[in-house]
């Protein structure tokens, strides 16, 4: 008797064997494959003959969502948002200076968060994240708030404004059906971010109301980095050499257990695996990335094969952090990465939070460097 | 009435037979005439709060070999449910559902993800519904799910052997000290077949239930497993009488079968076992399940003192109390769902229970003919050392 026990156990540690071996090699298919995206197109990761029919994408093998997110239905594109300013209408007031006036309008919204996953949001304008609202360091501001949801909202700026326009329950709270207008000047300059205010706050947050508030700085007030500040203002030819995107990271937890199911940039999880971002090799890269994400306690982005500047809340004109690839920010904490793939090869360069959680849940993505190689 | 109806002088009989047909189609449709209302009408739509349907996802099977992690999920929620992603450890994984689509209530599907699963670890699957609902399934110990193979069939038919024949068939060797014993001591053996039954009874019932409650809550778990079991007893005990109550050999192959039962559902715990990967299957476990078992073969062969049986009857017995734990084994390894094991041991439990009251009734006739009570200290004893010995067994064999 001991013996045959002894001969099963055998056994079954040589079918085992089995199948450490043959899972050792997926993961070991898995990895090559992430490694040797940038020269090749994406292998098969070995399993792929029994019958696994979604497609392959670089870089992750079958650690991906399923399907495609209608974009038209949502009334967004994640990819559309990382250049879509929002920069309102500007009149002249009496004494001369600039006025610009935003509209925005909260609307409750079923949006599709990740391929078939319904998610019933509030809105900024119907989409999330809201508007990013493009500004000039020193205008006046002028933001048009209407409420069309179903709950009191608020449109709370981080900037710098009175306790009047600080939209907080008491202070800009708009009842459903209602209207307030925020005033102050854009100040400071940066690459800030705005939210609802209203409590629960975490809920409004989750929710989906939030959106970036980029002020750029006058070139006039900061001789000293005159020629920063003009490649900084959208519109000079200066700013026009850099490719800009804003990246929003967020989100959402659809069983509302007050943990996130999903993540990453713009909404969509893993849309940016699946439609990379063509960069321009021969032109620097600026992001202005904001982390609103609710639950975790911090967000990260990390770049892979490259190194960039860091400008923290994007309030200064030399970095605050020099040849990072990986920089953490807490909930509403935000800034600016600069960095070029001048001397890269082309191909697809990963980016993602280095919280390999919320990576696999969906905040990763590639660039697609294109260009002529030097 | 019957007779009445039949006598040519009574010419309102058919009539009335046709009138008493079409009263039974009355409320066939008035019930069918308030559904179509219903279906028609909008009155219901009040009660619409424009929540999101209800949703439940039960998983049934889950199955992991070298193509990755395949699992069988039942739908039981109030509208078609849409799986929209699967997520394993905490990451969205590629998957596969056949048949694809959306689950209609008690449908079900298998979802095959081609996830690198790691020997002897665990892993989480959660389903994402389209509502953004999860359902989550636990793998407690990653191992490959057994094969139906022969170099696997093999040893564990030589196991199911060891827990089920091997340990009845001990138990029969007492059949020729048995015949030796007086009134007394027969009255104390059969006692303590019924206290090993009693057991055996509690123990399937409960191991049913349990099977029960992880089934899809529209298949009402432990409602079926009341109903099945008390069906299989009644069953059992007309199909038993049919002849008056069963004595000898009659007796003693109810009581393997009942006994055969629960070795079958003993077999799908020990196969399903072995399939997670939560029991190591040592010498120690195999030996007291060996122990555990070796009364229920005196119980068997306790009603046949007063016959002689030949070896083939006896073979045929032992067979057929000890040799289910071979298929239980078998099917336990390979992952099923759980409604089936609840069906199998709620007929058990009914077969056992059938069997309690057969030899308990076998016992008072016994004790009535020589003008005794069925109660006595060695009826007694047997009881208490029969459900006892059993319970002090089991703890050789409860992980």
């Amino acid at each position: 008797m001991h013996i045959w026990i002894r001969r099963q156990l055998s056994r079954r540690g040589l079918l085992s064997g089995g199948v450490v071996a043959a899972g050792g090699a997926m993961l070991a298919a898995l990895a090559g494959e992430r490694h040797a995206t940038a020269q090749t197109p994406p292998a098969h990761t070995g399993h792929a003959g029994h019958g696994v029919t979604a497609p392959q994408h670089h870089g992750h093998g079958h650690m991906l969502t399923v399907g495609e997110v209608d974009n038209t239905r949502n009334g967004f594109d994640p990819t559309a948002m990382l250049t879509d300013w929002e920069r309102g209408t500007v009149s002249r007031l009496p004494d001369g200076s600039t006025l610009r006036t935003f509209e925005v309008i909260a609307e409750d919204k079923e949006i599709e968060i990740a391929p078939g996953i319904f998610f019933p949001a509030w809105t900024y304008n119907g989409r999330v994240p809201g508007p990013t609202l493009r500004a000039t360091e020193g205008e006046r501001l002028r933001i048009v708030f209407k409420n069309n949801s179903s709950h009191m909202h608020t449109m709370h700026f981080h900037g710098i404004h009175s306790a009047r326009m600080d939209g907080i329950p008491g202070a800009g709270e708009v009842s459903p059906g209602g209207e307030f207008v925020y005033e102050f000047d854009a100040q400071p300059f940066g690459c800030h971010l705005y939210h609802c205010h209203s409590t629960p706050l975490k809920r409004h947050i989750h929710k989906g109301m939030y959106g970036a508030f980029i002020i750029d700085p006058d070139p006039a007030r900061h001789p000293e980095h005159a020629a920063v500040a003009r490649s900084r203002l959208l519109g000079t030819p200066e700013n026009k050499e850099w490719q800009e995107l804003v990246m929003v990271m967020n989100g959402f937890d659809t069983n509302f257990d007050n943990e996130n199911e999903t993540y990453a940039v713009n909404t969509i999880a893993h849309h940016f695996a699946k439609h990379p971002i063509r960069i321009d090799r021969a032109r620097p890269v600026r992001i202005y990335l904001v982390n609103i994400l609710e639950f975790d306690l911090i967000n990260s982005f990390h770049l892979h094969a490259n190194f960039f500047d860091y400008y923290d809340h994007g309030t200064t004109l030399t970095p605050t952090l020099r040849t990072v690839d990986t920089v953490m920010q807490c909930q509403a904490q935000r800034g600016i990465l600069e960095f070029t793939y001048q001397n890269h090869e082309t191909g697809l360069y990963m980016f993602h939070a280095h919280q390999s959680e919320f990576a696999e849940l969906g905040w990763m993505g590639m660039f697609d460097v294109v260009g002529a190689t030097a | 009435m019957s007779k009445t109806a039949q006598t040519p002088s009574d010419p309102a009989a058919p009539v009335g037979g046709f009138v008493r047909l079409l009263w039974f189609f009355v409320p066939l449709l008035a019930l069918i005439g308030a559904m179509v209302w219903l279906v028609g009408s909008t009155w219901l739509k009040a009660f619409d709060t424009g929540a999101p349907p209800v949703e439940k996802i039960t998983f049934e099977r889950t199955i992991l070999d070298g193509n990755g992690i395949h699992v069988v999920v039942r739908a039981g929620g109030s509208e078609p449910i849409t799986i929209a992603q699967v997520q394993v450890d905490e990451a969205y994984w590629t998957f596969r559902q056949d048949p694809p689509g959306p689950l209609d209530r008690l449908s079900s599907a298998w979802i095959h993800i081609p996830y690198p699963w790691v020997l002897g670890e665990k892993h989480e699957i959660k389903v994402v519904t389209k509502t953004g609902t999860t359902f989550k399934k636990e793998i407690e110990v990653a191992v490959a799910t057994p094969q139906a193979q022969l170099t696997v069939l093999q040893p564990q038919a030589l196991l199911g052997a060891f827990v089920g024949i091997v340990p009845v068939v001990i138990g029969m060797l007492f059949y020729p000290a048995l015949r030796g014993f007086g009134r007394q001591r027969l009255n104390f053996v059969l006692a303590l077949t019924v206290g090993l039954l009693v057991f055996l009874f509690i123990d399937s019932l409960k191991e049913a239930l349990e099977f029960g409650l992880k089934t899809a809550s529209a298949f009402q778990g432990i409602a079926l497993v009341i109903v099945v079991a008390a069906i299989a007893f009644l069953v059992l005990l007309v199909v038993g009488r049919r002849h008056g109550t069963p004595t000898g050999l009659a007796l003693a192959t109810y009581i393997a079968l009942g006994i055969g039962l629960h070795n079958f559902g003993e077999g799908l715990a020990i196969g399903a076992a072995f399939a997670a990967g939560v029991a190591g299957l040592g010498v120690f476990l195999v030996l007291g399940f060996t122990l555990h078992n070796v009364t229920e073969g005196i119980g068997v062969v306790a009603p046949l003192v007063d016959d002689r049986p030949s070896l083939p009857v006896f073979a045929g017995l032992a067979l057929l109390a000890g040799a289910p734990a071979i298929p239980g084994i078998w099917l336990g390894s390979v992952s099923y769902a759980p409604q089936w094991a609840a069906l199998a041991l709620a007929i058990g439990a009914g077969a056992i229970l059938q069997v309690i009251i057969e030899v308990g009734d076998y016992l008072r006739r016994n004790a009535a003919r020589h003008g005794e009570s069925w109660i006595s200290p060695s009826t007694l004893a047997g009881l208490i050392v029969g459900v006892g010995v059993m319970y002090v067994t089991a703890m050789l064999v409860k992980v």
